[in-house]
């Protein structure tokens, strides 16, 4: 079987039934068994970025690895940042990029890249091929390492020689690999951890994107849990779905633009059970003044996230719903005990919190508030079989903050590596997956021009996505930060000669829709829903709207900004370095 | 599982002790990395430590067992006991690392070097010079008329006592292969 044979059969074998990609002189021998074939559909993107970023959303929004197919040269130096965004989010990827002939290698040929070495620290493992009786056996092991222990992308390099030579051929059964992450946690820990839920005083649930990494069987546990514990309970970014928005233990996100109730609680808390977060930067605010008061438990597959920034008291090695399952069983065999006394005023106190109702902002009659729109989004299409991307900035908070999720695997958001142009390609890559319900982009202009060409791809499939725009005419989070930091001197954060996106989306030969009034905004919103076909919604609101509640650079969790009239002076010299 | 009994508040490990004079201060420690022996596998190791800004003070590496394709890396690596731990913790999860021993804490281990010095001098000086090497179990291993090279094998200690030596001497080069290290017993 010749080796590009061999990339078809391989990922037949794998299950795989979608690829995302973008043909070029290295890869035409795979792209020739893709032309012959019919079990694999390919998408064509407009750019191997899009392709990279389709295909995470594809994973997020299914549960399976996202499949990438580019050329040597720039179609792998493209994907970089795919890479990068899928590594920082544990998303499981396989990328297949083909690569000049071996013999070739080194003599810096024509759209020759050192792609492995390039693609090494943003891949979780990659591969350079260079014979074909090995191919098999790596492409095997490389849907393996994607999808095991924590998520990630991975990276096999393919030299056009390899794939037109002859090798032998075997499947996934053959697959042999010493790597094989640990899931069971360690029952002692556990036990110890079930132990300290008996007794806290103020326990609260921080769950991260692990949750929903660890399958539908993970977030159906931690809701049992929380049901049963009555635990108050926050989320990452990226953990949002894994317990329900709506569900009454249900605190909001918590970090830099969290909900107060959400900070405030993880700020005073007695006992903080983090499940599948890694204490990111944007959640712990300044690290010394993080949960002073609070014993610490963590758990997560990756012991390179246990104490790599806080250090934890429980520290628990395993996979989320392995490790739930567990503590479910034990406490439930220790007498299902909590402090329900202190559990009473630890609610108390939270609603205490909840009363300052963080959310809250100017109505306007004449303008559309970014806040608006989303609420409104939000009612008009919560009932719907909906998922929903965001590009990166003012509108991803305030779509996290007021839109609801009460299923995982629903929201798709580049949250660690922050990658603006994620929403469009990864609206497609969700479409695509899931092509009878409703996908939404919420973007900013800025973020929503960065990969606006995917509109083609949306277009060639009959993907209807909807592409809904808080269109401010401004880079708006770089602007609230000027506006913080740098005595509002905005620095080239206008967009400036903006498109007109009604006749861009024309030109596209979808619909576009131009809204720019509050009485206005349900009729749009129903019209955009009602088109069947991609829509790019182009919603003009408030121009200088900024994003609270806040914790500013170097600030704690209980320095909370919550609007306009707190700003001045609330970031110092220490904390106006940090990002 | 005495040491997860913590009060709350009091924990050594919680977020406010994070930064103790205590943690701050640096240890050397010596970690054995046994690798699969494939291309690029140090390049992981190495990109590790510069990615994520680790020290190395030395490094060496070559294939052990070469029917198991398995290579041993010994590192020598210093930074807080947080950073120590987590550059453990990021070396276990390249994947074709198989396992990571931290020589420093997993009992007695003896450290070995092998160094050779280039010492040009006559007279007076290059009879000391020899003289010295023998104290420090020195082997000629190449001379001529007005120079010696000696290749001193030892720990980094040792070898670095011998150049301070050799340096009023008239040593004009040397060469160390960097810690070559096993657990005791």
């Amino acid at each position: 079987m010749s080796g590009a044979k061999m990339v078809v059969q391989a990922l037949i074998d794998q299950g795989v039934d979608t690829v995302f990609g973008y043909p070029g002189g290295a890869v035409l021998p795979i792209y020739d068994e893709i032309f012959l074939q019919n079990s694999i559909k390919h998408f064509l993107v407009r750019h191997e970025q899009g392709a990279v970023h389709a295909a995470e959303a594809y994973a997020r929004s299914t549960g399976k690895p996202g499949v990438v197919l580019v050329t040597s040269g720039p179609g792998a130096t493209n994907a970089v940042t795919g890479l990068t965004d899928a590594l920082m989010d544990s998303i499981p990827l396989v990328v297949l990029t083909g690569q000049v002939p071996t013999f070739m290698i080194g003599s810096d040929a024509f759209q020759e890249a050192d792609t492995v070495g390039i693609t090494r620290p943003c891949t979780k493992h990659n591969w350079l091929v260079k014979d074909t009786d090995a191919l098999a056996h790596t492409l095997h092991s490389a849907f393996h390492v994607a999808c095991s222990g924590r998520p990630g992308p991975v990276l096999v390099d393919i030299p056009k020689d390899v794939q037109f030579a002859n090798g032998t051929y075997e499947g996934p059964a053959k697959m042999k690999s010493h790597y094989q992450p640990q899931l069971k946690g360690d029952i002692d820990a556990i036990t110890a951890l079930v132990a300290a839920m008996e007794t806290a005083e103020k326990p609260i649930f921080y769950t991260g994107g692990g949750v929903i990494n660890s399958g539908p069987i993970a977030s159906q546990l931690l809701r049992e849990l929380v049901e049963a514990t009555n635990f108050p309970i926050t989320s990452t970014l990226m953990g949002l779905g894994s317990y329900p928005g709506n569900g009454a233990n249900w605190l909001g996100m918590l970090g830099m633009h969290g909900l107060y109730e959400a900070n405030m609680a993880m700020h005073d808390c007695d006992l903080m059970i983090n499940i599948g977060a890694r204490f990111d930067d944007r959640i712990t605010g300044r690290l010394d003044a993080f949960s002073p008061g609070s014993t610490k438990a963590h758990i997560d597959i990756d012991a390179s996230s246990i104490n790599k920034v806080i250090h934890v008291d429980i520290p628990i090695l395993g996979d989320v719903a392995h490790v739930l399952e567990d503590m479910l069983k034990v406490w439930k065999a220790r007498g299902r005990k909590t402090n329900s006394k202190a559990l009473k005023s630890w609610w108390a106190e939270i609603d205490g919190w909840r009363k300052i109702r963080c959310l809250d902002y100017a109505a306007d009659s004449k303008v559309i508030k970014p806040q608006y729109a989303l609420e409104r989004l939000e009612a008009l299409t919560k009932d719907h079989d909906r998922y929903i991307t965001t590009e990166v900035g003012q509108h991803q908070m305030w779509a996290a903050q007021y839109m609801t999720f009460n299923d995982p695997n629903r929201w798709m958001t580049s949250g660690g590596l922050g990658t603006m142009g994620y929403g469009v390609p990864a609206s497609i890559g969700a479409q695509v997956a899931h092509p009878d319900s409703l996908v939404i982009n919420v973007a900013g202009e800025a973020s929503w021009l960065m990969n606006m060409q995917e509109m083609g791809t949306a277009m060639q499939y009959g993907l209807p996505v909807k592409q809904f725009i808080l269109n401010n005419e401004r880079l708006g989070m770089v602007r609230q930060w000027q506006e913080l930091l740098h005595g509002e001197r905005y620095s080239q954060s206008w967009s400036e000669s903006l498109p007109d996106f009604v006749k861009l989306a024309e030109a596209f030969g979808a619909k576009g829709i131009l809204c720019s009034d509050p009485a206005d905004l349900d009729d749009a919103i129903m019209e955009m829903l009602a088109y069947d076909g991609p829509v790019i919604f182009d919603c003009l609101v408030e121009k200088h709207e900024n994003c609270f509640p806040m914790i500013p650079s170097g600030k704690a969790h209980n320095e909370m900004l919550l609007g306009d009239a707190s700003m001045k002076g609330a970031i110092d010299a220490s904390g106006s370095v940090l990002v | 599982m005495n040491a997860l009994n913590i009060t709350k508040g009091t924990s050594s490990k919680s977020a406010y002790n994070l930064r103790s004079g205590h943690a701050d201060l640096d240890e050397r420690h010596t970690l054995a990395v046994l690798v699969a022996n494939e291309p690029g596998v140090l390049a992981r190791v190495i990109g590790l430590f510069s990615g994520r800004g680790y020290n190395i003070e030395s490094l060496t590496v070559a294939e052990v067992d070469h029917e198991g394709h398995t290579s041993r890396i010994t590192i020598v690596t210093s930074g807080t006991p947080q950073i120590i731990e987590q550059i453990k913790a990021q070396l276990g999860r390249i994947i074709p690392v198989y396992d990571v021993h931290d020589l420093t804490v997993e009992g007695p281990s003896v450290e070995r070097e092998l160094s050779l010095f280039k010492v040009s001098g006559k007279g007076e000086k290059r009879v000391e010079a020899l003289r010295l090497a023998d104290v420090f179990r020195a082997n000629v291993v190449d001379s001529t008329l007005d120079s010696f090279t000696f290749e001193v094998v030892g720990s980094p200690e040792k070898i670095d006592a011998f150049a301070d030596l050799m340096r009023p001497l008239g040593l004009s080069e040397m060469a160390r292969t960097g810690v070559a290290a096993l657990s005791r017993g």
